[in-house]
């Protein structure tokens, strides 16, 4: 049952300088709440410990998607229906879009946000492995200052983050490389869940693999439902990094893939099912490699 | 104005927290002002507060679409929306789409193919579907079926659900004036 309404608190500040002096004034008090279409979830359950929040989803200080020739910054606020309408994402960063798609339905692409994703701290969420794919960073404001922290760090266990009880996630940076500098760039999102939408997923995988001819040169693959935290599998990075893809051991890496990540038996699904998916996944990444070069020698 | 309902409570704490909030919205043409608690949602602000009980509340945690209303043209779920954080906002919900005895279009629709059987998903359907004719993103029957994915249909009318969205679509690519019929 729904926890009694009276019972929780949502102040109203009008301006992010105002959010931060609070969040200051009495740190952990007061939760953030962004498009809600997370903790609204659990208030319905009646499993909402939290009773203070603070909202933050009409500053406007928050908002918009900037792209300049370095990166592509986010505001904390941006939707993923904002995700999906702006083209240099579509273009440069496609599992960006592709996770925010996957994510509930129309209505909640609305409202949800990437921040608040972020902020959340749920090691099934759909953007963050993207993001971890990407080498994002996290932008951190509190009346201290504000701060950029790589968000391959951000995580640090089970929904705890290294965000200090002052802090508001406010934007997130993707960089950008120079088209070509690095060969021909290799994205791969999957999502696997019960069903094909409205579900949250068992196990999530991106990977953003640059190639130069048939040698990897660069390579950044996260997963999601399989570890604590949203986890970057920097081992198996390790093992493909210099590698020739025509001649890869794709056996001794997925092996190393599942030495990495640590999935456990849940509600949703079971570790045993979500080791053997995350190895298939990468199996897929390695076709896809296989292909990309196959592709890439017949343009040539 | 319906007078704001009052949960009782034990704990003076939360008794004090209670309808302290006002909210003005723009409720289907008709501005609305409301103290409620802040922790209303938009869901509850219509059906309990304004006895506008077109907008369903099924699973009441955004999985099943039966609450989709349009707050400023854009379609959500105002089971998961807090009302005050929609202060000042235009809120259209089954009720304020047809113009008098007129029917709007997607209404209109629904009974020509039999879009629904027992009915409780429909009024969230609709208002999903002008927001979806709105965000003008469905081409083919696969984006319908895609962008239509948060509103589920226990029925299983989702066939004729389709069909009268195509015949909307393909109407309004003929009227290029509006959605609305005159």
């Amino acid at each position: 049952m729904r926890a009694h309404v009276a019972s929780y608190d949502l102040v109203q500040p009008g301006s992010l300088r105002e959010v931060l002096t609070l969040l200051a004034r009495e740190p952990g008090v007061y939760r953030p709440l962004a498009g809600g279409t997370d903790v609204m979830v659990v208030y319905a359950g009646g499993k909402l410990a939290h009773t203070k929040f603070v909202d933050v989803h009409g500053l406007r200080e928050l908002r918009g998607i900037v792209v300049t020739d370095d990166a592509v910054t986010l505001g904390a606020l941006t939707t993923y229906t904002d995700v999906q309408a702006e083209p240099t994402l579509g273009r440069e960063f496609p599992m960006m879009g592709q996770a925010a798609s996957e994510t509930g339905g129309w209505a909640i692409q609305n409202r949800g946000t990437l921040g608040g994703n972020i902020a959340n701290a749920s090691p099934a969420a759909d953007s963050p492995p993207a993001l971890l794919a990407y080498d994002a960073s996290v932008e951190l404001t509190s009346t201290r200052g504000a701060r950029w922290v790589s968000y391959a760090t951000y995580h640090t266990g089970y929904k705890t983050t290294v965000r200090a009880e002052d802090e508001l996630v406010t934007r997130v940076r993707i960089p950008r490389i120079a088209p070509g500098a690095q060969g021909s760039r290799v994205h791969m999102f999957r999502k696997v869940g019960p069903r094909k939408a409205q579900a949250i997923s068992k196990v999530s995988f991106a990977a953003c693999v640059d190639v130069d001819g048939t040698r990897i040169t660069s390579a950044r693959v996260a997963l999601g439902g399989v570890a604590p935290v949203v986890l970057r599998v920097v081992a198996t990075e390790g093992a493909l990094v210099g590698a020739d893809v025509t001649t890869l051991d794709v056996a001794a890496i997925g092996a190393t893939l599942s030495r990495e990540v640590t999935p456990i038996d849940d509600i949703r699904s079971t570790a045993r099912y979500r080791r053997r998916v995350a190895e298939n996944l990468f199996v897929e990444l390695t076709r896809k490699l296989k292909a990309h070069v196959g592709l890439g020698s017949q343009a040539r | 104005m319906v007078a704001p309902h009052v949960d009782v409570s034990n704990d003076e704490h939360a008794e004090l927290l209670a309808c302290r909030s006002l909210v003005t919205l723009r409720i289907n043409g008709r501005e609305t002002k409301l103290t409620i608690a802040p922790w209303t949602t938009l869901l509850d602000l219509l059906r309990e507060h304004l006895d506008l009980t077109g907008t369903k509340k099924g699973c009441d945690n955004g999985q099943c679409g039966a609450c989709t209303v349009l707050v400023d043209g854009t379609r959500i779920n105002a089971c998961l929306t807090l009302a005050v954080t929609k202060d000042g906002s235009e809120v259209t919900t089954i009720e304020g789409l047809s113009a008098g005895d007129q029917l709007h279009p997607v209404q209109k629709a629904f009974i020509e193919r039999d879009a629904f059987q027992c009915g409780y998903c429909t009024p969230g359907q609709i208002c999903s579907i002008v927001g979806l004719l709105r965000e003008g993103r469905a081409k083919t029957t696969r984006d319908v079926r895609e962008l239509m994915s948060g509103n589920i249909c226990r029925c299983g009318a989702y066939a004729n659900i389709v069909a009268a969205i195509e015949d909307v679509l393909t109407e309004a690519s003929h009227t290029p004036d509006g959605e609305r019929e005159p």
